[in-house]
């Protein structure tokens, strides 16, 4: 009887093992297909890399100017699950991603997986470029190898058990990766359609400007209503048309701030938003007025009241 | 004329000496209330600057005075005991950096007497001093604010 037993316990063991196993296989969600013969638009590639604001996370901590477009890596992401180390990204074949392949790179993009074949942990917001078209995404590899090359070494990641499992991400996977390309609102006109585009698949607004659940996943049902900022103290701003959002700007006030970097009461942005704001200055005006087309298009949710401890006294 | 410049050194030795008391009582709310007579003066000039009013030299140069004294107040307004409370959104790092801090408090407030300096000059003249001068509000709010709604 006992024999039994445990020969159904390992059993069960096994086969939980050979599912966890199958389930988080990082080749489980086939990358997109690749066009067969691609010449990169280089002009396309720079416009891509300041909608995506590669620098703002990328370049070296304090970086100002030309310095933003050396990749080098090395900013700390300080998050409830651990601390995340940036990594470089310049065409330096050994610790940057020269040695990438386009397909390596569109693959990293959109399924947050390494040429290695493994699990990118989501601080590295795939999530949102998995909409990005891959046309703009050879294209932005194209342009970030024409970016100066360097070497630099990146601590590893310095996270506590479970998370530190890379293999498990793959679960997480399942739930907040689709894979779907991004898709036009059929209520939404052209012009709020490309401003979608831009928001949610290379600028990436919502992966700040939302708040997420324990898991790390993004609340969709309140998404971009704001949020505690990922770096600690203090919040992301709503960007929802509620009245604790930005319901009270225009759409003009919404291109002259990420234009000026100033809002409608010129108060100026702060923290990492200047950084956002700096490479946003880059996009057409026709851009961000689809940009702020589109967010005035998104339904108002009230910001989520400050928790107790959080308020001044 | 150097009975006016006497008047006017009292009246402004006046005014920094009233902030100084307003700031030792109360320094989180006194520095607020300095940021948003900065972010009006702005307000007031912008769209003289983005040529959506017409350009009032007078107007310019009062609202770069504003900004002015508001940046020679800025490094008083930031004292030890004034880190928490009272919803403040100043950043920790004013106080564990408070000579970078005062750093750009001095650039913010160079740039803003050349602005006062340059309303005289015209419209062109004054962009030049205007966009410079708004250059440090990001500036600083990049590193030493810490945005709470």
């Amino acid at each position: 009887m006992i024999r039994r037993l445990v020969i159904a316990i390992l059993g069960l063991a096994l086969l939980g093992g050979a599912g966890f196993w199958f389930l988080t296989n990082p080749a489980l969600l086939p990358p997109p297909a690749l066009p067969d013969a691609y010449q990169p638009d280089l002009a396309n590639g720079e416009y891509v890399f300041y909608a995506g604001g590669c620098s703002s996370c990328h370049a070296a901590p304090g970086a100002k100017g030309e310095a933003k477009k050396l990749l080098v890596g090395g900013l700390s992401l300080k998050t409830d699950f651990g601390t995340f180390h940036v990594p470089n990204i310049t065409p330096d074949p050994n610790t940057g991603i020269g040695g990438w392949s386009a397909a390596d790179f569109v693959t990293a993009m959109t399924r947050g997986v390494s040429p290695a074949g493994e699990h990118y942990y989501p601080a590295f917001p795939y999530t949102s470029y998995q909409r990005m078209k891959v046309a703009d995404l050879i294209d932005l590899k194209a342009f970030l190898d024409t970016l100066p090359a360097a070497t630099s070494e990146v601590p590893a990641h310095e996270l506590g058990f479970p998370f530190n499992i890379r293999r498990g991400l793959g679960l997480w996977k399942l739930v907040y990766l689709d894979g779907r390309p991004f898709e036009p609102d059929a209520r939404l006109g052209e012009v709020a359609n490309r401003g979608a585009y831009l928001v949610s698949g290379p600028g990436h607004c919502s992966e700040c400007h939302s708040p997420r659940d324990p898991l790390g996943g993004i609340d969709r049902g309140r998404a971009f209503s704001g949020a505690p900022s990922p770096e600690g103290d203090g919040r992301v701003p709503n960007i929802t048309p509620d009245p604790t959002g930005i319901g009270d700007w225009s759409e003009k006030d919404i291109v002259d701030a990420l234009k000026t970097g100033f809002t409608p009461e010129f108060d100026s942005f702060g923290g990492s938003m200047v950084a956002v704001q700096e490479n946003m200055a880059h996009l057409s005006d026709t851009d961000l007025a689809a940009i702020a087309a589109y967010l005035k298009s998104l339904p108002a949710i009230p910001s989520a009241p400050a928790p107790a401890a959080a308020q001044g006294g | 004329m150097k009975l006016r410049y006497v008047a006017a050194a009292a009246a402004l030795a006046g005014i920094l000496g009233t902030v100084g008391a307003i700031a030792a009582d109360n320094p989180i709310e006194t520095r607020k209330g300095v940021m948003k007579s900065i972010g009006a003066a702005i307000k007031a000039t912008a769209p003289m600057v983005k040529g959506e009013a017409e350009y009032d030299a007078v107007k310019a140069e009062l609202a770069m005075r504003v900004v002015a004294n508001g940046a020679a107040a800025a490094p008083h307004l930031f004292p030890a005991g004034s880190e928490t409370g009272g919803d403040t959104e100043a950043s920790p790092k004013i106080w564990e950096d408070m000579a970078g801090f005062k750093a750009k408090a001095d650039t913010f407030a160079a740039d803003a007497n050349a602005a006062v300096a340059s309303a005289a000059g015209g419209l062109d003249a004054f962009k030049g001093g205007f966009m410079k001068l708004t250059g440090n509000c990001k500036d600083c709010h990049e590193a030493f604010r810490i945005k709470k709604q």
